[in-house]
């Protein structure tokens, strides 16, 4: 048995739309049998991970908590990725971006004034955008490979913020915790609707990262300078496009957004600096990227849909015991499954039974 | 035993695994195919071999569960690339997210089991040279086989047949399926002797280095074996010396953060991260060597015409 693809004369529009539905389908046939093995109810387990999170309201509010980064992330990536760009290390421009904005919050710790959110968002935003600088200089000017830049950066962050927190950062009167000092109320996000649930304006932030990258992506030059040059740089350059430029744009406008992220988690949801401020949104947000087709308006979807397995995760664990660690599985699972279900918009797919190359047909 | 051999032995503990699983790469890679999975390859080869050591009580067989969940876990990532020319970035994180995600959920019953030390092997004679003979003679046997395996496929890539083939299509996979070489089936073997090589690093980790399992146990060190085969313009002495210049930076931080010098720990601890990147740019700064070196169709779908 072979199997053989067989290249579409077009791209199919009805796939392009059914791929990521089936590799939701797929991932969830597979997570069930992965239940049914862990000696779970599949069904039951299933209904925990999947349904319940989305029966209750603050629930629904937590859900908007997880999606927001991981949507402000994808956006930004799918930009990086559309242009051929591989920034992987957006936990690191996370975590970066999380510090530089608790920089006011923290060190002038006394000083009240309604300009304080406003400052700390931008300065997040700006401590990612340079931390992103780095790969984005070096892959322009010395030709470094940015995937490896990227990712190495990540633990460079991690470890920075490790010290911060345990050293000239944390909170004298913290018991000797490794944690900074709690934000005034002044520095933190408020909730969009404080009666109902947690859910903070990171989310709003979110939906306006993803609608005007929609927008430059289907209506700008801008846009379509990212589309030509991530297809084909050749061409990119024909029509004039600068690919250096390119690298540059792409690195800082998605480390701003993870930039922001980071401060919007750190301000809207923990309150605090402390070593572990992520869940891993940076890498889940490929996922959700590529899930969302690296389209803006599919981000949002799929970044709920992954903010679903995280809350999910929690729930099972509480309700079933099943190790959180799950919730991992599923999200490496699902992207997987988005990658192979991408096959079929653009091949047919021909499984072959004969030993006959090219077959009698 | 001197302080000297002390470090010695502790730089090839942390060199071998880097060593190992840089190698695998580099001749996955030198068939045109870029498997970013090193990381989770390696962590499944870890949980793998850890897993069979405790069931079996031999280290040895904790050895094979290496390889084999190493090489096993890498066909999911051949299939996808090769199969169905998925993106191979986006299906090589896939494999690193989904190995750090599934050796978690596999080893949670392992948390806190004591492990089975791989014992190492005195060859008789040779390990009497003064200095070096109990450092490089009294051994485990990975230390041994990654020796060899540098030796191995040195000479297979570039004195054999198949390693000609390899290069071949790792340089132009349309011309080299024009001459009749099965481009994807010799591809699938090189990205699964990819997966067995990093299966075997990660026994190390789980079975020599910390002998036990705790979760994202590779930190990293399959990315920094990715940044190893370009450090060594995809040649295996290269990669040998590489290796164990990282090997030596790590084992540098850790003696510096014992000794209590005046840096904090954490920004010695970035220094493996650091010094790759400087490595990398170093060695990519001249645009057109690294042309020359890179294998030409590194990273490229290929579907047969018929």
């Amino acid at each position: 048995m072979r199997i053989e693809l067989e290249k579409r004369p077009d791209v199919s529009k009805l796939y392009a739309f059914v791929s990521p539905l089936l590799a939701l389908v797929l991932t969830l046939a597979f997570g069930a049998i992965m239940f049914a093995m862990l000696g779970k109810d599949p069904v039951e387990a299933l209904d925990a991970f999947f349904i319940e999170p989305l029966l209750e309201v603050w629930s629904l509010h937590e859900l908007a908590i997880k999606a927001a980064p991981l949507i402000l992330i994808a956006v930004g990536l799918a930009v990086c990725y559309r242009s051929n760009n591989w920034n992987i290390g957006a936990e690191g421009q996370f975590t970066i971006g999380a510090i530089t904005g608790s920089y006011l919050p923290i060190v002038f710790y006394d000083w009240h004034s309604p300009l304080v959110l406003p400052l700390m968002l931008i300065l997040g935003a700006l401590g990612g955008a340079l931390f992103a600088a780095i790969p984005a200089l070096l892959k322009a000017h010395f030709n470094t490979n940015e995937i490896l830049t990227s990712l190495m950066l990540v633990y460079i962050a991690q470890l920075f913020l490790d010290w911060l927190v345990r050293g000239a950062w944390r909170d004298p009167k913290g018991f000797n915790f490794p944690v900074s000092r709690d934000f005034t109320p002044e520095a933190v996000l408020p909730a969009i609707w404080e009666e109902s649930g947690r859910a903070h304006w990171a989310f709003i932030f979110a939906i306006i990262a993803a609608i005007g990258v929609w927008f430059m992506l289907r209506y700008t030059l801008k846009g379509f300078e990212i589309v030509v040059l991530g297809q084909s740089e050749r061409a990119g350059r024909f029509a004039g496009f600068s690919s250096k430029k390119m690298i540059w744009f792409s690195f800082l406008f998605s480390g701003a957004l993870a930039g922001l992220a980071g401060i919007g988690e750190v301000s809207g949801s923990i309150g605090h600096l402390q070593p572990a401020i992520s869940p891993g949104y940076g890498f889940t947000a490929i996922i959700v990227a590529f899930l969302g087709r690296l389209n803006p308006l599919g981000i949002i979807a799929s970044g709920l849909v992954l903010a679903l397995t995280y809350l999910g995760g929690e729930a099972a664990q509480l309700s079933l015991g099943l190790s959180d660690k799950v919730t991992r599985v599923f999200q490496g699972l699902l992207l997987f499954f988005v990658l192979s279900c991408d096959t079929l918009i653009y091949y047919k797919i021909r499984i072959v039974w004969s030993r006959l190359r090219g077959g009698a047909a | 035993m001197s302080i000297f051999e002390a470090i010695l032995l502790t730089v090839i503990t942390a060199s071998t695994p880097l060593v190992i699983a840089a190698l695998g790469e580099l001749v996955t890679e030198r068939a045109g195919v870029l498997n970013l999975g090193v990381e989770g390859m390696m962590i499944m080869g870890a949980v793998g071999a850890f897993a069979a050591a405790q069931l079996t009580g031999s280290a040895y067989i904790g050895i094979v569960g290496g390889i084999v969940s190493g090489a096993l876990f890498s066909l999911l990532f051949a299939f996808l690339t090769l199969t169905l020319v998925a993106n191979q970035v986006a299906t090589g994180l896939a494999l690193t997210i989904l190995g750090l995600g599934a050796s978690g959920m596999l080893g949670e019953a392992f948390v806190g089991a004591p492990g089975v030390r791989l014992l190492p092997i005195e060859i008789p004679v040779l390990s009497a040279i003064p200095y070096v003979g109990t450092v490089l003679f009294k051994q485990d046997l990975i230390f041994y086989l990654s020796i060899l395996l540098v030796i191995a496929v040195n000479w297979f890539l570039f004195r054999s047949r198949t390693g000609l083939k390899i290069r071949a299509i790792g340089d132009n996979h349309a011309s080299a399926h024009a001459l009749g070489i099965d481009v994807i089936r010799t591809r699938y073997l090189a990205v699964m002797f990819g997966g067995a090589c990093a299966g075997l690093a990660g026994a190390q980790l789980s079975l020599i280095y910390t002998p036990q399992w705790t979760e994202n146990m590779s930190a990293g060190r399959g990315w920094i074996a990715l940044a190893l085969v370009v450090f060594a313009s995809w040649r295996p002495w290269r990669l040998l010396a590489g290796g164990y210049l990282f090997g030596a930076v790590t084992i540098l931080q850790l003696h510096a953060q014992a000794f209590g010098i005046g840096i904090p720990s954490q920004f010695l601890s970035m220094l493996p991260y650091a010094a790759t990147v400087v490595v990398l740019i170093i060695i990519s700064h001249n645009r057109r060597t690294t042309l020359i070196n890179t294998p030409a169709s590194l990273g490229k779908a290929f579907v047969p015409d018929r």
